[in-house]
Order: structure tokens, then C-alpha cells, then sequence
């Protein structure tokens, strides 16, 4: 029953796109006043989606088996809270998703402009409209959550287990908040060049939008990343997988897209640089769609591997981009009433020295996702691209990256000079001999090491230092600089102190080397609602002789049957003690991975400061001066 | 002669056009060293030569061929054509099974012995990796 309500509210949310491009269109044209009944109906649309999804919901939570959906990815003995989730855990429910929060965000958005320019408005809604209509014909051709089966079978298939987890529950909604957020900045910016409205209002308003996308994507990302650290087992925190890659490309674009929104708020100047970022930024949050959803990325994600899926969303991509060129050359004029040039040593500068470096990032990874699925299809040889390609081209770049990011925010707007800048020059060398300290003591014998550290070092300092003289004026900026200063220290001495333990060990033995030893004393089986539990007891000693105990669990699913690891971790401020164990088949041993990490809350801590600061930045009434 | 804002303007257009090559090479460059090339059993039986690069090879793990002694592990993937051994020390991923789809990065001894170091994980039992899926097709 609830699919089936679910099922015709997907058709008479798509009518309404009828009645909103119908009278939009009227009211363009004629009146000069908003038509309130274009709110109206945009509230409709939102409200039979929301039915519309809470109707998958239901399906879910009463495993109704006749809908092929929740038969697919849903089993009766699953908890109630992994039933939810389960909803948009799959390929269909998760479009269901996406077109919820287009509609959500559109009609905020018309809530929130009410005192700005009426063409501007209707002009948004009917881009995003165009959107919406796209996700409502791809949902119900290609991937309709409520196909039904007959007959009902009587049991489904039951969720992937490694989906079974709380961050993981509510890591796609968020992630995806930030994504289709990008798709208000993208139908705003078509709206805003084709009035000619690429001005210094239009960056006040659209900066929040931006902000908000981009606090949604790092915390989805983060959460993402969280629960690979556990789940997976693989005892780190990026992987340089397609499926990751291709949200970071976003947040790159976004982020580069909020430095300019700053410079084209100020001085209205960059607007060419700040629509065709707006365009990349949801030309990249779609590709990420179409990639993960097509099944062409090679990677830990997998989904359904749909031909048919890949060719729709592709073909609505390009349209989407085709329209934001052709209105960019043909409709829109970049006005030159007065050039604002600037000196090379000021704020401007700083900030497109960043962008440069942004985008320069953001076509490393592009490249490194796109290029194996490129050489396939020309070759058909078989590649992939591993971590050592993107540390090789990030990291030298991060050093002047770094120093920009903390001189930037000292220079003044259009020209400043030396003068009273002496702090800049001491900062450096108090950085540049504390880290070699930190190296020669440590006996790791990196030049690149020795730099890195010592420009994050001098990012730290000099926010550090900002906090206290500038008072707070400049906190959001500050925060989230200090914050990614935080980071990179974070995982740089992250990935210079870690180590690892690998072996294969029987109950009873112990692994020996000089600094740690690991006795395996038993294991205890549990059985739990859905799945089979193995509990390991370690106790490992370290040098200093303090020992401690480690419960690393093995989960045997009943439905699929899947084994999944629990990681145990042991966090202090400090460092984490991880470990994994899994099973080998045929045999009496265990496979077990014990890694020392350190700093690694560090790193979850220095992320959320990072999007803090974006956060203060919303709240705040007048920005820098 | 041009205007000094000309000549600015120029020199401006010379630096983008510099950073692009550069960015350009330095790439390319970068994904030469990087790129692991994935190989099925029969197709490495059929190499010329063998060279000490990374590569992955992909197949099924044979029945009954697991065997651990402590540190090391041994195992064989088959494409049903043609097989090779596998030495590994390291993680073992949980869907790591005798009889089901596998594929390891490391390097190749000779054309029948393999010294893995990394096996891959994947998500869940359907799942298959492209290029293995692809092998197994082609047979």
C-alpha cells in the first residue's frame, strides 16, 4: 500500500513541474509581482515527494517484499534502524533522495528570496525545474523505487552488512545535501547571467547557499571517511578511490568557488571565474552521480551496474552543461565600467595564487579517476591509479599552497605592502627551526618532510597569532585556516609515526617484536539478531610493559552471508590503537592487523573545525571589512 | 612599440600557458610511474618478458589451495586456462575464499610464481572486479 501511494505521488509530483514552468513562465512575462501560486505549487511538488519517499520508507520498515527495492536490499530479521537506513542505501532509493533535496532546497530557496529581484527568482526555479523534471523521468524510467513483484516472494535479500553501520546511515543524505546544494548555486548563477545580475548582491545572497553546500560536503565526506577507518579494516582514512575522489572534486570547486565569491562580494570583479566555477562545481557533483551510479568506476563502492542508467544520466549531463555554455556566450556580457585592477601584493592576489593551486588539485584527481576509465575504453588495457600518483603531485604543491594561505589573509585589499609585515619573516624561521628540530631528534631524514611541516607550521603560527591581534575580527576565516593547518600536521605526523603489525596467528600463540608483543588469548561466539559474532581477546604489551586488551570482532551475517570485521580501537588524545582480525578459510589461523596511529582524532577534530568556521561564517552579519 | 599594459597582458597569457604545460607534463610524467596495469594468468604466460614493475592479477582463487604457514600465505588464481602461485604476507581481506573472484598487487618472480603485496577487499559477494569479470568472460 504505502508504494503504491509512494508510486502515483512520483507522477503527480512531476505534473506539478507542469502548472510551475506553466505559470512561471505567464508571470515572467506579464505582472510585477511574484505569483504566489507558483509558491504553491512548488510546495506541492515538495510535499508529493515527501510522500513519495516516506512511502519507501514505510515499504521498508514493513518489509514489503512485493516492491523490488526493499525485496533487493531488506530482510525481515534486519534491525528497525538499518531498515530505515536501508532506504536510501541503494541505487534507487538514494535518487529518491536526491530529488527530495532538489525540491527541498528550491522552495527554501523561494521562501528566502522573497525581497529580491522577482525575474531572478522565477528564472532560478525554472533552471532547477529543468533539474528536477530530469530526476523525476530518469527515477521513473530507469530506476523506480516501486516496481512491484509478483508473487510477493517471502523473504528479501537482505542490506549489505558493511552498510550496516550508523555513520553510514546517515552519511548519503548529508553528502548529498552538499551535492544537490550545488545544483541551487548552479540555477542561480544561469538566473543571475542571464539578467545580467553577476554583481556584488548576487555574491552576498548566493555566498550562503554556497557556505551551507559546503559545510554539508566536507561533514558528508568526513563521515564517509570515518566509517572507512573502522569498517573497512584497512586502518586509514583516505584511500584515493574513485568513489572518494569524486566528492572531493566537488568540494575542491566549491571551495575555490567561496575564496572568489569573497573577491566578487568585495569588488565585483572575477565574475567570469565565479559562474564558471558555480557550473563546474555541479557539473562535478552530477558526474560524481553518474560515476558511482553507473558502475564504470572500479572500486571498494559497488553498485548496480546499469548500461542504461549511465547513458541517461550522461546525456542529461551534457545538456545541463550544454545550456550553461550557451548561456554563458551568448546571453551573458561582462560589463566593464571601471576595471578594478589590482597590485600583485594583495588580497586578490593571494586569493587567486590559492585558486590556481585549487584548481591545479582539482585536475589531479580528475585526472587520476578519469584516465583508467579513458585508457579502457580506447585500449581496452586495464589500469588503475594508485595513492603514490596523488602524493606525488599534492604534496611538494602543498608547501607554497600553505604559505599563501597564511600570508593571504594578512594582505590588505587591491595593494598592500611590507611595512609592518617584519611578524611574516620571523614566523617563518621559527617555524623552519622548530621543525628541523622535530626531524633531526625524530632521525627521519625528509627534505620534503622537513618543509612540509615547517609551512604548516607557519599557517599554525601565524592564525594562531591572528586570533590574538585581530582581535576575532576575522573569525571564520581564521578558524577554518587554523583548522587546516591543524590538519596537515595532523596527517603528516600521522603518517610518519605510524606503524603496523601484520600476521597470521592461532588462539593460544604470540607474536613477538621489540617493541610490542601480542598474545592471542581466546575467542568467544555470540550470536546477535542478524548476524553471528567471533569476539578475539588480545592483550599486547608494549615496551614499557603497560598492557592492554583488544576485542577485534568478526561478524557473520546470515542475510547475504557475509563476513564483515569490526575494528577495535582504543583512541586516546594522543594516538589510536587499531585492530582488525580476520578469518583465513580452511585454516586454524587468524589474520590479524594491529597498527599503532597517532593523531588520528586529531584529524577527525581538525576537519570539523575546518567546516566550524564555515558555520560562524553563515551566522555572521558583516563579513571582513 | 606596445603599450606596457600589452605587454602585460602578454606576459600574463605566457605564464598560464607555461603553468599548463608544466602542470600538463608533471602529470603525465607522475601517471607513468604510477599506473599498475592489471594482467589475467593466461596473459602473463604469454609475456615476453618479465619486468620488475608493479602489477595486479586477477582470477579466482583455486579450491583447496589456501595454505598458511605463520607469517606467509600461499594460494593459486586460475582463470580456468591457466594458473599461477601466490605468496602473500599481509592483510587478508574477509572475502578472501577459495572459489570466489580475487585480485592481488605485487610483483612477478617468474611466469607461474607471484609475490603479492596487497590483496584487494571488495564489498560484497556478487561483486565482481571489472577486469576480472572481463577475464572470466573472455574464456
Amino acid at each position: 500500500m504505502p508504494s503504491l501511494i509512494g508510486s502515483y505521488s512520483l507522477f503527480f509530483g512531476l505534473g506539478c513541474s507542469i502548472f510551475i514552468i506553466f505559470f512561471s513562465i505567464k508571470n515572467f512575462k506579464n505582472s510585477s509581482s511574484f505569483d504566489s501560486k507558483i509558491l504553491s505549487f512548488s510546495l506541492l511538488q515538495l510535499l508529493f515527494v515527501i510522500v513519495s519517499f516516506i512511502g519507501l520508507i514505510l515499504s521498508f520498515i514493513i518489509s514489503d517484499f512485493s516492491n523490488e527495492t526493499v525485496f533487493n536490499h531488506s530482510h525481515t530479521t534486519k534491525p528497525l534502524f538499518y531498515k530505515i537506513s536501508g532506504t536510501w542505501g541503494n541505487h534507487e532509493g538514494s535518487l529518491l533522495l536526491w530529488l527530495l533535496v532538489l525540491t527541498l532546497f528550491i522552495s527554501i530557496f523561494l521562501l528566502n528570496t522573497k525581497n529580491l529581484l522577482k525575474n531572478y527568482r522565477i528564472l532560478t526555479l525554472l533552471y532547477q525545474q529543468i533539474i528536477i523534471i530530469g530526476f523525476f523521468i530518469f527515477i521513473i524510467k530507469t530506476s523506480n523505487p516501486f516496481n512491484y513483484i509478483y508473487p510477493e516472494p517471502d523473504e528479501g535479500l537482505g542490506l549489505n552488512p558493511i552498510l550496516q553501520d550508523p555513520a553510514l546511515a546517515i552519511h548519503p543524505p548529508i553528502l548529498y545535501l552538499g551535492y544537490v546544494g550545488s545544483s541551487i548555486i548552479f540555477s542561480s548563477a544561469l538566473a543571475a547571467m542571464s539578467l545580467n545580475w553577476v554583481s556584488k548582491e548576487w555574491a552576498k545572497h548566493i555566498k550562503k547557499w554556497i557556505l551551507t553546500s559546503w559545510i554539508f560536503l566536507t561533514f558528508g565526506i568526513l563521515l564517509g571517511s570515518i566509517w572507512a577507518y573502522y569498517e573497512l579494516g584497512w586502518g586509514g582514512f583516505w584511500f584515493w578511490d574513485p568513489v572518494e575522489n569524486v566528492s572531493l572534486m566537488p568540494w575542491l570547486a566549491l571551495t575555490t568557488l567561496f575564496h572568489c565569491v569573497l573577491v566578487l562580494e568585495k569588488k565585483s570583479i572575477l565574475t567570469s571565474w565565479v559562474i564558471i566555477l558555480s557550473i563546474t562545481t555541479f557539473t562535478l557533483s552530477m558526474c560524481g552521480t553518474f560515476l558511482v551510479r553507473s558502475g564504470i568506476l572500479n572500486s571498494v563502492h559497488t553498485f548496480a551496474n546499469d548500461p542504461e542508467r549511465g547513458v541517461f544520466i550522461l546525456i542529461f549531463l551534457f545538456s545541463l552543461i550544454f545550456l550553461a555554455l550557451f548561456i554563458f556566450f551568448f546571453f551573458y556580457k561582462v560589463e566593464n565600467k571601471k576595471i578594478n585592477s589590482f597590485f600583485w601584493l594583495s588580497k586578490e592576489t593571494a586569493i587567486l595564487v590559492n585558486n590556481w593551486f585549487m584548481m591545479y588539485f582539482l585536475s589531479v584527481v580528475l585526472i587520476g579517476t578519469i584516465y583508467p576509465i579513458f585508457l579502457d575504453v580506447i585500449s581496452s588495457q586495464q589500469i588503475s591509479v594508485g595513492p603514490p600518483f596523488y602524493h606525488k603531485l599534492i604534496v611538494p604543491f602543498l608547501i607554497p599552497f600553505l604559505l599563501a594561505m597564511a600570508i593571504g589573509p594578512n594582505l590588505n585589499w587591491i595593494k598592500s605592502d611590507l611595512k609592518n609585515k617584519f611578524y611574516l619573516f620571523l614566523f617563518l624561521l621559527i617555524s623552519l627551526v622548530l621543525s628541523s628540530l622535530i626531524i633531526i631528534n625524530l632521525k627521519i631524514d625528509f627534505l620534503i618532510n622537513t618543509v612540509l611541516i615547517s609551512s604548516a607550521f607557519y599557517l599554525f603560527f601565524i592564525t594562531t597569532r591572528d586570533f590574538i591581534v585581530h582581535r576575532f575580527q576575522n573569525l571564520a576565516q581564521n578558524v577554518s585556516h587554523f583548522g587546516f593547518s591543524l590538519f596537515i600536521l595532523s596527517v603528516l605526523f600521522n603518517n610518519i609515526f605510524s606503524s603496523e603489525i601484520i600476521t597470521n596467528l592461532k588462539v593460544g600463540e604470540t607474536f613477538k617484536t621489540k617493541d610490542v608483543t601480542i598474545f592471542f588469548e581466546k575467542i568467544t561466539k555470540k550470536k546477535e539478531q542478524n548476524f553471528d559474532a567471533i569476539t578475539g581477546k588480545f592483550s599486547i604489551t608494549n615496551s614499557k610493559n603497560i598492557e592492554q586488551i583488544l576485542n577485534p570482532e568478526l561478524r557473520i551475517y546470515n542475510q547475504p552471508n557475509i563476513v564483515t570485521s569490526e575494528a577495535d580501537i582504543k583512541i586516546n588524545l594522543l594516538s589510536d590503537k587499531f585492530m582488525t582480525m580476520n578469518l583465513v578459510q580452511n585454516q586454524n589461523y587468524f589474520n590479524i592487523r594491529y597498527q599503532h596511529k597517532p593523531f588520528m582524532i586529531w584529524i577527525w577534530a581538525s576537519i570539523f573545525i575546518i567546516s566550524f568556521g564555515g558555520l560562524i561564517s553563515i551566522f555572521k552579519r558583516r563579513h571582513e571589512t | 612599440m606596445y603599450g606596457r599594459k600589452v605587454k602585460l597582458r602578454f606576459f600574463f597569457i605566457l605564464l598560464i600557458l607555461l603553468t599548463f604545460v608544466l602542470t600538463t607534463f608533471l602529470i603525465l610524467k607522475s601517471l607513468e610511474e604510477n599506473v599498475v596495469f592489471f594482467k589475467s594468468p593466461s596473459e602473463i604466460k604469454t609475456l615476453a618478458e618479465i619486468q620488475n614493475k608493479k602489477i595486479r592479477v586477477g582470477g579466482m582463487v583455486k579450491k583447496d589451495s589456501i595454505s598458511v604457514v605463520s607469517k606467509e600465505m600461499k594460494f593459486i588464481i586460475t582463470d580456468f586456462k591457466s594458473e599461477i602461485s601466490v605468496t602473500y604476507s599481509g592483510v587478508i581481506p574477509n572475502l578472501f575464499e577459495e572459489g570466489k573472484g580475487v585480485v592481488a598487487e605485487g610483483y612477478l618472480k617468474d611466469k607461474n610464481f607471484f609475490f603479492a603485496t596487497k590483496i584487494l577487499a571488495k564489498h560484497d559477494e556478487n561483486y565482481m572486479p571489472p577486469e576480472v569479470k572481463a577475464a572470466m568472460e573472455e574464456k
